[in-house]
């Protein structure tokens, strides 16, 4: 524990840390371009110079480690030279088009310059230019304003695992380049954006829209997977210009992927703005009132046999539309409900057999990882760059069973199916031994493995497999269940699932078509599978997609970014987004309209407003009130014996690009899947 | 005392004195009013009247949406939206300016980097209704059009002083 004095204060710091962090600690704020808190140090921008006591020349601090009886200055004459030597070098070849640039606002290089620069210049030759690199549709590059800090390059190397960037040639030749000519096709790319101190990279899709200072910020939580990442949505008037990561720690560090950060134009495509009833004479929808729609909703509900009447939760429910809904069903007296839109077939009644157990955090304390059944990658990008950066720092062992895929780090390929978990439990492939000499060894088991008949067997088969091989002991949950739907777990936990002698997803659906379930309610729910035309459909939800175009009544709900909901993620953490913009036209807060429903059919719910809502959930599912916490679940017996199929597993997400309605309706992802999916790529036709 | 203030007072001293002076004004001093609209009185190089939006000499429009202006306007007349044109070059897409909310105080054209916005010699654009002083992009360029010989003319001469 080095001790040393900076600017006069002393501070002593664990060993390794460098002088820039120390002095952070204290406050002392240094300039720097090329340093980032989660990448490696380069030390090759120089503006981190300090003084350092009987050092000659003055030190980069950010790669120079504290010692012991160090003396360093800050802020003296010496140091305020060389960094504003450093500056005019930089700004040789910084073409100076802040105007043009989008960084313009909170452009590093810009802030700085104000602090170190100097308002002439002193180099009268022609400036540098360097051609621009072409980075695909999300990023858009100016490589002329480069100050080659290097950043892009350690980020694609060491978070993205996509190593495409490179700094090419010397001297006053050189350029961020990528050698043969390639995009960069991370799900991660746009937090190259975010990393870049200067215009070089910007967000294309963004390009020239708004200034930085012109956007009002919402901190919020991010929908388009289950890891829920801290975003803060910019929004100008009634539109979200875009999106950018919040730092969370525990959750998404500082990264979030390219689906939340560009999908954003999908949400002012397709949307429902007022309701809809589907005329009786004619079969087409028209544009109704709020009052007739619920109107007719009442009537017909009043004229249908109560156990004739299903709900449907989709991918993007918040947890108060969720529990008003289970409470007007619940009125109602109907136990048919489900939220699994994918068909899933799991243990939900015992909640450690379905959330994250192990903390997306905590799989830094990981020493061996088994993956069952997914691709981490697109199912959830951010998990697999926590277990990127594990991988990178341990060098932990990573098996794989299902679908081969490129995780971005080295694992060991198991198999594709039941046979193979078998032959782990049975001693019989060599990764078996790394997993019993693991101490904290880490499962996560996609959502692919429970889409098929025999999922609920597999659930079962799972916990014994988890148990028998040490993923679950004392002091240990390394039980993972690895979701892809951001309104599920939060759906799963206020117990929106199938009541006693309830129906499941496949037999609502079933049901539309032999005549068991008259009336359905889809609640943002929108899948694949066609429905019978003899039942009578309500959708509510914000696009107009295939549900909604099958539906005999429409009621336009919120999107994400216009309403202020509780979102449960895959750790089961429960987080409050806010509401950055109105939602377009008649549409409203999903539970406000589920209120509105209650009073049109006689039972007005118990709740007026938000608050009281959140007192009623607050009340019935503790764990789910206090925003932010990971709330642990005690380990229980869940799945139901049965006979497993040696069917191989299979994905549960395969394009990244298109997953839910919003990202279904944004031609920035359609461009994508055209760029980055190749013709022949069989993830581009699902 | 008293006597001299009554004789002041019936005499019309006062009178005759104002009288005198107005015909001194009437045949000896040269005359001080101007003729407007005929004539006009001399105008400063830094007066600061209708905005417009200048192009350069091949025709381009110098704008480039960097929105300086707009952050700047302190009575937030000025609205403007932007995407890419389609050579890829930073261009508005609308630049407003609501001249019944603007001050006439000049910070648009000590914001722009190239001199797009500036505020012109024309005062005398007088409108019988509001709705006419909401100016758009194509009102602005065509007063840049109109105005561009004295602007620039008025730009050269303050040069030494900026």
């Amino acid at each position: 524990m080095p001790k040393l004095k900076i600017n006069d204060t002393e501070i002593e710091v664990a060993q390794g840390t460098s002088i820039l962090q120390a002095a952070e600690m204290l406050g002392y704020e240094i300039p720097r371009f090329c340093y980032h808190d989660k990448l490696s140090v380069p030390a090759n921008c120089r503006m981190c110079l300090v003084e350092v006591k009987g050092a000659p020349k003055p030190v980069a601090s950010c790669a120079m480690a504290a010692g012991e009886n160090m003396e360093v200055f800050t802020g003296t004459e010496m140091v305020h030279k060389a960094r504003k030597g450093v500056m005019e070098f930089l700004l040789i070849n910084h073409p100076l088009d802040c105007p043009i640039c989008d960084q313009g606002g909170e452009c590093d290089l810009q802030d700085q310059a104000v602090g170190y620069g100097y308002d002439r210049s002193r180099y009268y030759e022609s400036k540098r230019a360097v051609k621009d690199k072409e980075l695909g549709p999300l990023v858009k590059t100016v490589m002329t304003r480069c100050i080659q800090c290097t950043r892009c390059v350690r980020f694609a190397d060491e978070i993205a695992g996509t190593p495409d960037l490179g700094l090419l040639n010397r001297g006053e030749d050189a350029e961020i380049g990528t050698l043969v000519e390639k995009m960069i096709g991370s799900e991660l790319s746009g937090n190259l954006v975010d990393v870049c101190p200067v215009g070089a990279l910007t967000n294309k899709p963004y390009a020239f829209k708004a200034r930085s200072w012109e956007l009002r910020k919402t901190e919020t939580i991010d929908v388009h997977d289950a890891v829920g990442s801290n975003i803060r949505v910019d929004a100008r008037g009634g539109e979200v210009m875009r999106v950018l990561p919040r730092l969370h720690e525990e959750i998404n560090e500082e990264w979030t992927n390219d689906r939340s950060r560009y999908a954003i134009d999908g949400l002012k495509k397709g949307r429902l703005d007022t309701p809809y009833v589907r005329n009786a004479k004619t079969g087409k929808l028209e544009k109704a009132s709020w009052e007739k729609a619920l109107e007719t909703i009442a009537v017909k509900i009043a004229q249908t046999d109560k156990n004739k009447i299903a709900a449907l939760a989709g991918d993007l429910c918040d947890v108060e539309s969720v529990v008003a809904l289970k409470d007007i069903l619940d009125n109602l007296g109907t136990p048919h409900r489900d939220c699994r839109i994918d068909g899933a077939h799991f243990d939900a009644s015992t909640r450690s057999g379905y959330i994250f157990n192990t903390g997306i955090a905590n799989i830094e304390q990981a020493d061996c990882i088994l993956l069952v059944g997914t691709n981490p990658r697109v199912e959830a990008t951010l998990v697999n760059a926590r277990i990127r950066k594990t991988w990178l720092e341990k060098r932990l062992p990573v098996g794989l069973i299902g679908e081969p895929a490129d995780l971005t780090y080295k694992h060991t390929y198991i198999g594709v199916g039941p046979d193979s978990l078998q032959a782990l439990a049975s001693g019989q492939h060599s990764f078996a031994e790394k997993i019993k000499n693991a101490k904290n060894p880490v499962m996560i088991v996609g959502m692919g493995v429970f889409q098929r008949a025999d999922g609920l067997a597999l659930h079962a088969q799972l916990h014994d497999f988890a148990e028998k091989m040490g993923f679950v002991k004392d002091g240990w949950n390394g039980f993972n269940i690895l979701h892809t739907e951001a309104g599920r777990v939060g759906a799963l936990d206020v117990g929106f699932t199938p009541a006693t002698n309830g129906m499941d997803f496949a037999h609502i659906v079933e049901g539309t078509e032999n005549g068991k379930v008259d009336v359905l309610f889809l609640l943002n729910a929108d899948f694949a599978r066609a429905l019978g035309d003899n039942a009578f459909v309500i959708y509510q939800g914000h696009h107009g997609d295939s549900s909604a175009a099958h539906a005999d009544v429409i009621l336009p709900g919120a999107a994400y970014t216009e309403k202020e909901a509780t979102y449960v993620n895959m750790e089961g953490r429960a987080q409050i987004a806010k509401r950055a913009v109105y939602a377009p036209g008649e549409a409203r807060e999903d539970w406000k309209i589920l209120r509105a429903l209650s009073t049109a059919l006689g039972k007005p719910l118990p709740y007026d407003d938000l608050g009281t809502l959140r007192q009623r959930i607050a009340k019935e599912f503790p764990h789910i009130a206090s925003p932010d916490v990971r709330v642990v679940a005690p380990w229980k017996q869940f799945g139901q014996a049965g006979a497993v199929k040696m069917e191989p597993f299979h994905n549960a997400v395969r394009n990244f690009y298109k997953t839910n309605v919003i990202t279904k309706a944004s031609a920035v992802m359609t461009a994508c899947v055209e760029k980055f999916l190749s013709k022949n790529d069989e993830r581009k036709a699902a | 005392m008293n006597l001299f203030f009554a004789a002041r007072s019936f005499l019309l001293v006062e009178i005759l004195k104002g009288m005198w002076l107005t015909l001194k004004y009437f045949f000896f001093v040269p005359r001080v009013t101007i003729n407007y609209p005929h004539e006009k009185g001399p105008l400063s190089p830094r007066f600061r009247g209708e905005h417009a939006l200048r192009r350069y000499a091949n025709g381009e429009e110098r704008c480039i949406a960097c929105k300086l202006c707009e952050a700047v306007c302190p009575a937030q007349a000025i609205t403007i939206e932007a995407e890419p044109r389609e050579d890829g070059s930073r261009r508005t897409t609308r630049y407003d300016i609501d001249m019944t909310k603007c001050i006439y105080c000049g910070l648009c054209q000590e914001a722009c980097p190239v001199d797009a916005i500036v505020e012109g010699p024309n005062f005398e654009y007088a409108t019988e209704t509001r709705e006419e002083l909401y100016y758009d992009k194509a009102k602005l360029l065509e007063n840049g059009d109109k105005w561009e010989a004295q602007i620039a003319a008025n730009l050269v001469k303050e040069a030494p002083y900026r």
